[in-house]
C-alpha cells in the first residue's frame, strides 16, 4: 500500500516542521518572508499573492500530505506591523502526524486573500467567520457572507479600532432599534397594576 | 326579610338555614388571581447556561409541576417567559416577537446576569438587561442562579399576581 510505503521512507513522528518550513522557502523563495519559531511551533510568514498555490502544495505533496486544516483566522495587528493583517492557517497531517502554521500578510488597503475552500472544504464557515469578524475578503469562496453577526450589520467587531462595547443606540444595527422603537409604541397596552 | 329562596338557602336545623354546600363566596380578583398564580405556564425559552439551571429546576429534584409551573412548548399557551441566557441583538427580535405572542395576562421573568444587565458581556453584540424591550416582572440575579433561586423568582411572580386588583375587568 502507498501510505505504509510512504511512512517508512520518513521520520516516524512526521517531518520537523523546520524542515518543511526549508522546502517552503526552496520552493517559493520570493514568497516567504519570514520563518518564526516558537516553541517548536513554526510559523511561515508569506506573502498573500501565492498563498493558494502554497496552501495547495502543502496538501498535495505526498510526504507532507497536510489532510487537515485545524483552524484558519486572522490576527490584526493595528498600529503593532506595517502589514495590518495576517490570515493564520493551521495545518495539520493526519498520516504523519507534524503540523505547521502558515501566517498569510493582508495589507489593510484591500483586505483580500485567495480562498482555501478548494483545498479543504471545511475552510468554508472558517473564511466566512473571517470575513464577518475582520472583513477580509476571500476570492473565490463559494458563499461568502455574515456567518455570525446579521447580514446588514455594518462595520467588521474584531478589527482592533471598532468600539469594544459597540456602536451607540442611535448607530447600532436597524433590527435592534426597530425592536426598542416597537416595544416603546407598545408600551401603552401594558398592564401597570 | 330577604328572600332566601332566591338564593337557594338551605334549611339544616331549625331556624339555621345556610348556603347550599356547593356555593362559595369570594371576590373575583381573590379567585382569578389565585387560578393564574397556580397554572402559571412559561414557555420555554432558553438562550444560554441558564437554560440548563432552569431545566434543573423543573426536573424532579426542585420539580416545578408542584407549584403548577409547567413548561409549555408554545407561546401562545403560555402565560410567561422564562428569559433564560445572554440576549444577543440579533436575538432580540425574536425574543420580542415570542413575547408578543403570548395572551394577556403576560409576564416575563429576566433570568441570569445576562438578562437582567448583560453581565460580563459589556460588547458590540450584547443587548444591555432585556427590560430594553421587554417588561420585566422579576429579576432573578445568578450567573447562572441556581435552581433555588429560580423558584423564588418564580414565588415572587406568584405573589405578584396574587396582589393585582381588578385585571380581569374590561374597565382596569
Amino acid at each position: 500500500m502507498a501510505v505504509t510505503e510512504v511512512r517508512t521512507t520518513i521520520h516516524p513522528a512526521g517531518t520537523d516542521p523546520v524542515q518543511i518550513a526549508e522546502k517552503i522557502k526552496e520552493l517559493f523563495p520570493d514568497q516567504v518572508i519570514d520563518v518564526a519559531n516558537f516553541r517548536d511551533q513554526v510559523s511561515v510568514i508569506i506573502k498573500k499573492d501565492m498563498s493558494v498555490a502554497i496552501l495547495k502544495y502543502l496538501h498535495d505533496d505526498p510526504l507532507l500530505s497536510f489532510d487537515h486544516l485545524q483552524d484558519l483566522t486572522a490576527v490584526d495587528y493595528l498600529k503593532k506591523k506595517d502589514v495590518r493583517f495576517e490570515v493564520v492557517y493551521g495545518l495539520y497531517s493526519m498520516k504523519y502526524r507534524h503540523q505547521i502554521r502558515i501566517r498569510a500578510q493582508v495589507a489593510e488597503d484591500n483586505p483580500s486573500i485567495g480562498s482555501a475552500v478548494s483545498i479543504w472544504e471545511g475552510a468554508n464557515w472558517h473564511e466566512r467567520e473571517c470575513y464577518d469578524m475582520f472583513g477580509i475578503r476571500f476570492n473565490g469562496h463559494p458563499d461568502l457572507r455574515r456567518i455570525l453577526m446579521p447580514e446588514d450589520w455594518e462595520g467588521y467587531p474584531l478589527r482592533k479600532d471598532y468600539p469594544l462595547k459597540g456602536p451607540e443606540l442611535e448607530k447600532d444595527w436597524i433590527g435592534f432599534r426597530e425592536v426598542i422603537r416597537r416595544s416603546q409604541e407598545l408600551k401603552e397596552f401594558e398592564w401597570e397594576g | 326579610m330577604i328572600d332566601t329562596s332566591a338564593i337557594g338557602l338551605v334549611q339544616v336545623e331549625e331556624d339555621v338555614k345556610i348556603l347550599a354546600p356547593n356555593v362559595i363566596i369570594t371576590t373575583f380578583d381573590k379567585i382569578i388571581n389565585w387560578g393564574r398564580l397556580s397554572s402559571m405556564w412559561p414557555t420555554t425559552f432558553g438562550l444560554a447556561c441558564c437554560a440548563i439551571e432552569m431545566m434543573a429546576a423543573g426536573a424532579a429534584h426542585n420539580d416545578l409541576d408542584r407549584f403548577g409551573i409547567i413548561f409549555r412548548g408554545s407561546p401562545r399557551q403560555a402565560d410567561c417567559v422564562i428569559v433564560a441566557g445572554t440576549v444577543t441583538k440579533k436575538m432580540a427580535p425574536v425574543v420580542r416577537r415570542v413575547y408578543d405572542q403570548i395572551p394577556e395576562p403576560r409576564y416575563v421573568i429576566a433570568m441570569g446576569s445576562c438578562a437582567c444587565t448583560g453581565g460580563v458581556f459589556k460588547t458590540y453584540s450584547t443587548v444591555q438587561g432585556c427590560d430594553s424591550f421587554l417588561p420585566v416582572d422579576v429579576y432573578v440575579p445568578g450567573c447562572p442562579p441556581r435552581p433555588e433561586t429560580l423558584l423564588e423568582g418564580l414565588m415572587m411572580l406568584q405573589e405578584k399576581i396574587r396582589n393585582e386588583k381588578a385585571r380581569w375587568s374590561p374597565w382596569r
